[in-house]
């Protein structure tokens, strides 16, 4: 495990002369245990909430206290109302919205990744200042804006804005693939006769297929967890993190936590499958 | 003669318009993401910028007048817009800092100590936080830290905090609430940047004679200066104009500007003093980080995200 190690100070200095090296470096432990201790802050909540999704509570929103293991809530997922309509909502969102940012996003990458012309400089501050605006003023300017339009909110507007602030992760995610893919591919494709849309269907998009997968991803989390900007523009709709919002001071419905549980559950398995199938392209 | 000639225009259009063709390819293909941005991001920000400049009330709507005078009136009214500023700036500033303090050992150990093969599996122990809402994991700090919650029991008998005591609604609380919620955001720009340092940098340092410690504060860190600017400004953005940490986490003394940007549309319904508020936020965040990235000397900042 320490073989292949790229720490800074594994090369040795440069010895005296009769000086014998110190093949084996002294243990430093202070660095892993840190991270231990990290990574098991980070836990902290994700264990509270498993444990209080199977927390026998006497009536239906979660004490802190332990009364005993039970699957009744697991039994009663959609018991709450409304509940299973926000947690489609957010997959169905999260799903189209990561889709039609891709749509838009990836010949935006291309263009910034290999192309130069007048407006590309602008085009990436743009997409900078779409990262770099918080969320509460996109938020509130967007609902500014719909109220403006006369725009009735919902699901429409929830698309629009999510879209619109996916976009930006999304170019910013392919287009460091496209810049590392290099051009040789797609020069060789043309020289054995391919046109540009032929060069880029056949072999720079297969070759993509991992990047996109990972730049949906990456929308898809971005937009299923987003409560800020949401919260301004969803009018009566309503997503999981603004469903499970509304119970914070009132008591949690634990069913709040089973589905936040099943969801991380299906999360670390798919982490877990493309790690080992990684592990084993290695 | 004419024979000659005649084919050389046909062919010259032809180049033109392939030349047209290629030098037009960009704009199309960027065509539908800008048109997408400035019309669902920027013309709102714009507008936003436009409903802080109009007069009016939630009963008989609100009129353009350019009231530039919102702008002193924010912090010389009733509510103390200007202490929520500060304590949103100092609140978000502490948790950026702390995020920096804990992340980079952590990129640092993933980057340097750990062998490629259990590289990615150690990050994902990181990005798992990720795979839970960010509502139910602030909410269980909630829980945790509340008056009958298991940490806040556990720190009532080991008598670091006395009964009666909350750890809850204070500062505290709701900074850390922010590390806990922002940490990944530092560590992953971080560790990119650790990562992209070539090894034989560090050989060239220690060939030098450099010591462990200046071969870190003087290879090391300036060359991770972009991944720990990346993270600034994720985390630092995200902090300052946070109405979640403080509503959950906090109390009446904690109340901060993201908080009162919300209270302004939802409750008050004063839509010029939320888009006043907003644009006040989007401005002095702009000048910090701007700022930063001068005295820092970052170039290509967009390429860092």
């Amino acid at each position: 495990m320490t073989t292949s190690v790229r720490e800074p100070w594994v090369a040795n200095a440069p010895l005296a002369p009769g000086e014998i090296p110190d093949r084996r470096p002294r243990p430093r432990p202070a660095l892993p245990i840190f991270y231990w201790i990290v990574v098991g802050f980070l836990l902290i909540p994700i264990v509270a909430m498993v444990a209080y999704s199977v927390n026998g509570a006497s009536r239906n929103a979660i004490t802190p206290v332990w009364k005993g293991f039970t699957f009744t809530w697991y039994a009663h997922l959609f018991d709450v109302e409304g509940i299973g309509d926000a947690f489609f909502t957010s997959i169905l969102v999260a799903v189209l919205s990561g889709t039609l940012s891709i749509v838009i996003g990836l010949p935006m990458a291309m263009a910034l990744a290999r192309h130069r012309f007048w407006g590309r400089g602008l085009i990436s501050s743009l997409l900078f200042a779409d990262i770099a605006a918080p969320s509460i003023v996109v938020g509130s300017s967007s609902l500014a804006f719909f109220l403006s339009l006369n725009l009735s909110m919902g699901l429409g507007t929830i698309l629009i804005v999510h879209v619109a602030f996916n976009i930006a992760y999304v170019v910013a995610a392919l287009r460091a693939r496209l810049s590392g893919m290099g051009t040789q591919l797609e020069q060789a494709a043309g020289d054995l006769g391919a046109g540009p849309f032929v060069a880029f269907w056949k072999v720079t998009l297969p070759l993509l297929v991992p990047g996109l997968l990972a730049a949906f991803l990456l929308a898809f989390a971005l937009s299923i967890d987003d409560y800020v900007i949401t919260s301004f523009i969803n009018g009566s709709r309503q997503t999981f993190p603004l469903f499970a919002y509304g119970f914070t001071k009132k008591g949690m419905a634990p069913q709040v936590l089973c589905f936040g549980t099943i969801v991380f559950v299906v999360a670390a398995i798919v982490a877990v499958l493309t790690g080992l199938l990684n592990r084993r392209r290695l | 003669m004419t024979a000659a000639t005649a084919p050389a225009p046909v062919r010259a259009t032809g180049i033109r318009r392939r030349r047209f063709a290629r030098g037009a390819t960009p704009y199309l293909l960027s065509l539908a993401g800008v048109a997408w941005l400035a019309f669902f991001f920027l013309v709102p920000l714009v507008s936003g910028l436009l409903v802080s400049l109009m007069t009016g009330n939630p009963d008989d709507g609100y009129q353009l007048t350019w009231n530039w005078h919102i702008y002193v009136d924010l912090f010389t009214g009733p509510t103390p817009y200007g202490t929520y500023l500060t304590r949103s700036f100092v609140y978000g500033c502490t948790a950026t800092l702390l995020t920096i303090v804990i992340a980079y050992p952590v990129a640092y150990y993933i980057a340097f100590r750990v062998s490629p093969r259990w590289k990615s599996t150690l990050l994902t122990f990181v990005m798992m936080t990720f795979f839970v809402s960010f509502i139910i994991r602030t909410d269980m700090w909630f829980y945790l830290l509340g008056g009958d919650g298991p940490i806040s029991r556990l720190l009532r008998t080991v008598h670091l905090t006395r009964p009666g005591q909350s750890i809850l609604a204070t500062p505290g609380s709701v900074i850390g609430g922010m590390v806990y919620n922002d940490l990944a955001f530092m560590i992953l720009p971080i560790y990119v940047a650790l990562e992209r340092i070539e090894p034989s940098l560090h050989e060239a340092a220690n060939d030098l004679y450099a010591r462990r410690s200046s071969t870190f504060f003087r290879v090391t860190v300036p060359l991770s200066r972009s991944g720990v600017f990346a993270g600034i400004l994720l985390v630092l953005i995200d902090t300052v104009g946070d109405p979640v940490n403080s509503s959950i986490l906090g109390g009446k003394n904690t109340w901060t500007i993201g908080q009162s940007i919300q209270f302004a549309y939802f409750t008050n319904q004063q839509y010029n003093v939320a888009a006043a508020l907003s644009t006040v936020l989007m401005v002095l965040l702009g000048i910090v980080l701007f700022a930063y990235a001068r005295v820092v000397g970052t170039e290509n900042v967009e390429e860092l995200v």
